[in-house]
């Protein structure tokens, strides 16, 4: 490791801590701040960087897979199922009209046929990576906009493949073509074969995640080693990564695909969490890199022509995804966001248009061009998205948003309970009896197995993992439930959700009125003592077999639990008041007594006259 | 103050209409029995200062087997003290008006001496009649909404526009009403001219 690594990884994590939170002050989104970083940094302003920007592009396009793998985890097979139509319907149509619209173009513009139909199919990709970072970070991504445009990159995803086998037919000088081609093992191979390995890659994919990543994965959760979960979470992604690059494959796919599949494992939140920093890093670095490789030179020389390029495009883009949307019946402000959103030419362009550069159907002046319209279409998108939300939205009634339907994507659950031992496990068979589904994080392995064996939904991880409550859908959640064991491990998660999601309602299970009080300290405003109820039961049933009438006793419980609270509030200012790590056993004690006093003098239980006439006899027999 | 008690009253449109509408008049406070007290556990002080505070009470109920749903029921037997509300020394409700809003799914012509109930609603509502009277308040006759299987939508609307009107009615004057009482149902002075 040399000291221009370390200078570099200086650079750029210092431009990045200093752009990002500034853009997003200025609310301008994470994905303009990176860009910027990198512009700043890169060889034409301040130079730190040099003409390595595009290798680490190609190295940072690794946070694109990962993201994808996330992106999977949050979409159970079911629901892709049901997303078909959207994606087969708007994607297929995208990439279509958008190809032709600028091989049509370009053929005006008096290119060849096979330069004009290479370019059109590149620059009809949109960046997965920028739109899905916008969208998230916006919380579009359930909204109607957002599963259109998914669909659409998905579907873009999976056309790479063919347009990556038509690219070398288009060559015009088919020596140089094999040169080029030939980064998949299989290219020697006849077309048979090589369909059947590209088969036995998918196949193995999803075997693998179906039968032999789960097993894996709690083997090594067993080992409560926290670091060599995350090496297992990122050898799963790196490895199919390589397995579809191998077969030439979009990796990006490949991962997507696992993630689906793993997204019915009771690892996904622990997963999610763990590959979370690492594609936010990537992802960064990757909106850097883009950001540097910007040749301002060329836009210096050419203004106009790549000015007007750029915008050509970006407008061709928005209108063609615009008419989709309105043939798929989104609402004006949905569609807006999605068409501006999915305008740029994306990431992908940089592969193939470079690509098309070797094959020499583009000579190298127009494939410069091509690479600077690319990379300023991307740095503009943000600014687009950013003037849209600012601009034009607020006339069309963004309101709207908030209307999903009920089979969107991924429906966060609007509760979340934490713990799910006898104490939350019960409480969840009841709200799901009513059928309320909360989301439910458990930190013990064994019982997780156990609870899904029972058909019930529980992930696997620490609550108080602020990045685990994030993907446990912390932030959209109303009420999070504590109904952890643990009064240390509570008061720590009572600070992490005050701390981090202050939205979010808190109702917590304590053990007993002292840890009550400790979290009455912390202004926790629900909280449920486990024991009252059930003692004061069993006290019901204790005084019902010494022979009083049943609901006289009933009546009695209702009064106790009722005083008990009141005197619960009364008795903590005496808490509150006294140094209580010092003397804390002490005044448990003096507390106690407190309670028996009060009870000897107020006899909550016995002061009940509901229906009872003794006073008016006594009034009517003394007049 | 209205006392409402139904123990359904998601499943019940009519109830939700009125109910929209009375939560938007300010003069009025809603007490929501059910939702208050789902243990039957009434809390007697509370209830008793709440009366004190108010002119006018309402109960409204469906009026299920030709009475109120037990919650109701309970509220009065525990709330209505011996000495506070009745009784030598029990006047702290004197003078107070009250009067039931009650839903019913027979037809006003089901609940006629000659119908299938064999009883007006007013000669059913006696025990509330002489409840009242018992504490020393003025009992109006009741507003009922009747025939709430078969109720349109804008027939309903009508009702509540009525209930509406007396509602305002209450709240600004109350001597007039004394006039009133001679009533069978209450509706009958406050009908909506089309």
């Amino acid at each position: 490791m040399g000291n221009g690594f370390l200078i570099q990884a200086m650079v750029y994590l210092s431009a990045a801590i200093i752009c990002v939170p500034v853009a997003k002050k200025l609310g301008m989104g994470s994905v303009l701040g990176y860009l910027i970083a990198g512009i700043v940094v890169g060889p034409f302003l301040l130079g730190f960087i040099g003409e390595e920007g595009e290798d680490i592009m190609h190295f940072a396009e690794f946070g694109v897979v990962m993201m994808l793998f996330l992106i999977g985890l949050e979409l159970e097979p079911k629901k892709l199922w049901k997303i078909r139509k959207l994606i087969l319907g708007t994607g297929l149509s995208q990439v279509l009209v958008t190809t032709f619209a600028v091989f049509a173009i370009s053929l005006v513009l008096g290119m060849n046929w096979q330069a004009s139909l290479a370019i059109g199919m590149s620059l009809a990709m949109s960046s997965t990576a920028i739109v899905l970072q916008s969208m998230k970070e916006k919380n579009l991504m359930q909204s109607s906009a957002g599963r259109s445009s998914f669909a659409i990159l998905l579907f873009q995803d999976i056309a790479v493949i063919p347009i990556l086998a038509i690219l070398p037919l288009l060559a015009i000088h088919t020596i140089n073509a094999d040169a080029a081609v030939s980064h998949s093992i299989l290219d020697g191979l006849p077309g048979w074969l090589q369909t059947l390995a590209l088969l036995g890659a998918i196949t193995s994919i999803i075997v693998a995640g179906r039968f032999g990543i789960s097993p894996l994965l709690r083997i090594v959760a067993k080992s409560r080693i926290r670091e060599l979960f995350t090496a297992s979470a990122l050898l799963i992604v790196t490895g199919i990564a390589f397995l579809m690059g191998m077969v030439g494959l979009s990796p990006a796919l490949g991962t997507f695909l696992a993630g689906v599949i793993l997204a019915n494992s009771e690892f996904r939140h622990e997963l999610e969490s763990d590959i979370e920093p690492f594609k936010g890093l990537l992802l960064g670095l990757f909106f850097m890199a883009v950001g540097a490789s910007i040749n301002f030179q060329l836009i210096a020389e050419k203004p106009f022509v790549i000015a007007t390029l750029t915008l050509g495009i970006i407008l061709l883009k928005a209108s063609i995804i615009f008419t989709i949307g309105r043939f798929s019946k989104l609402s004006h402000d949905q569609n807006m966001i999605m068409s501006i959103s999915l305008s740029q030419v994306g990431e992908f362009a940089f592969v193939t248009i470079s690509f098309i550069g070797q094959l020499d159907i583009l000579n190298r002046e127009d494939t410069e061009l091509m690479m600077a319209v690319t990379a300023m279409s991307m740095s503009i998108t943000p600014v687009l998205i950013l003037l849209n939300e600012k601009y034009v939205l607020p006339h069309l009634g963004t309101k709207k948003i908030d209307e999903r339907p009920a089979d969107a994507i991924d429906e966060k659950n609007k509760i979340i309970i934490a713990g799910f031992s006898h104490f939350g496990s019960t409480l969840g068979r009841f709200l799901r009896a009513n059928g309320v589904n909360a989301t439910i994080l458990d930190h013990d392995s064994d019982r997780v197995d156990l609870l899904r064996k029972m058909g019930f939904k529980v992930f696997y991880g620490d609550a108080t993992r602020v990045d685990l409550l994030e993907s446990a859908g912390a932030r959209e959640a109303n009420i999070l439930i504590s109904a952890i064991d643990s009064h240390e491990t509570n008061l720590v998660l009572v600070e992490t959700i005050q701390k981090h999601f202050p939205n979010l309602q808190l109702m917590v299970r304590t053990k007993n009125r002292f840890d009550a009080y400790e979290l009455m300290n912390k202004e926790v405003k629900h909280i449920y003592r486990e024991h009252l109820e059930s003692s004061v039961r069993m006290g019901v049933d204790v005084l019902k077999k010494l022979g009083f009438r049943s609901y006289t006793v009933q009546r009695a419980a209702q009064h106790f639990i009722g005083y008990d609270e009141a005197a619960m509030q009364e008795l903590h200012k005496l808490w509150h008041d006294t140094n209580l790590y010092i003397s804390a056993a002490r005044k448990q004690i003096e507390i106690q007594e407190e309670l028996l006093n009060n009870d000897f003098a107020q006899k909550p239980s016995f002061n009940d006259h509901a229906w009872d006439s003794d006073e008016m006899k006594r009034v009517f027999a003394g007049k | 103050m209205v006392l409402f008690a139904h123990p359904r009253f998601e499943h019940s449109v009519v109830n939700n209409a009125m109910v929209v509408m009375e939560k938007q008049l300010s003069f009025i406070t809603f007490q929501d029995l059910y939702e208050s007290y789902p243990d039957f556990n009434i809390d007697v002080k509370r209830e008793q200062e709440l009366l004190l505070a108010h002119d006018v009470i309402i109960w409204q109920h469906p009026f299920y087997w030709y009475s109120c749903p037990p919650l109701l029921k309970q509220w009065i037997d525990l709330v209505l003290e011996f000495n506070w509300a009745y009784g030598p020394n029990g006047d702290a409700l004197k003078e107070k008006y009250i009067l039931n809003v009650v839903t019913t799914g027979g037809a006003r012509e089901a609940y006629q001496t000659d119908g299938r109930n064999r009883f007006t609603i007013n000669q059913m509502l006696a025990p509330f009649d002489q409840t009242a009277t018992l504490c020393k308040m003025v009992y109006l006759p009741p507003f009922a909404v009747q025939g709430t299987h078969r109720l349109q939508p804008n027939e309903l609307a009508i009702k509540v526009e009525e209930y509406k009107a007396l509602l305002n009615f209450l709240s600004i004057e109350t001597s007039p009403l004394k006039t009133l009482l001679h009533l069978e149902i209450i509706n009958d002075h406050f009908i909506q001219p089309k």
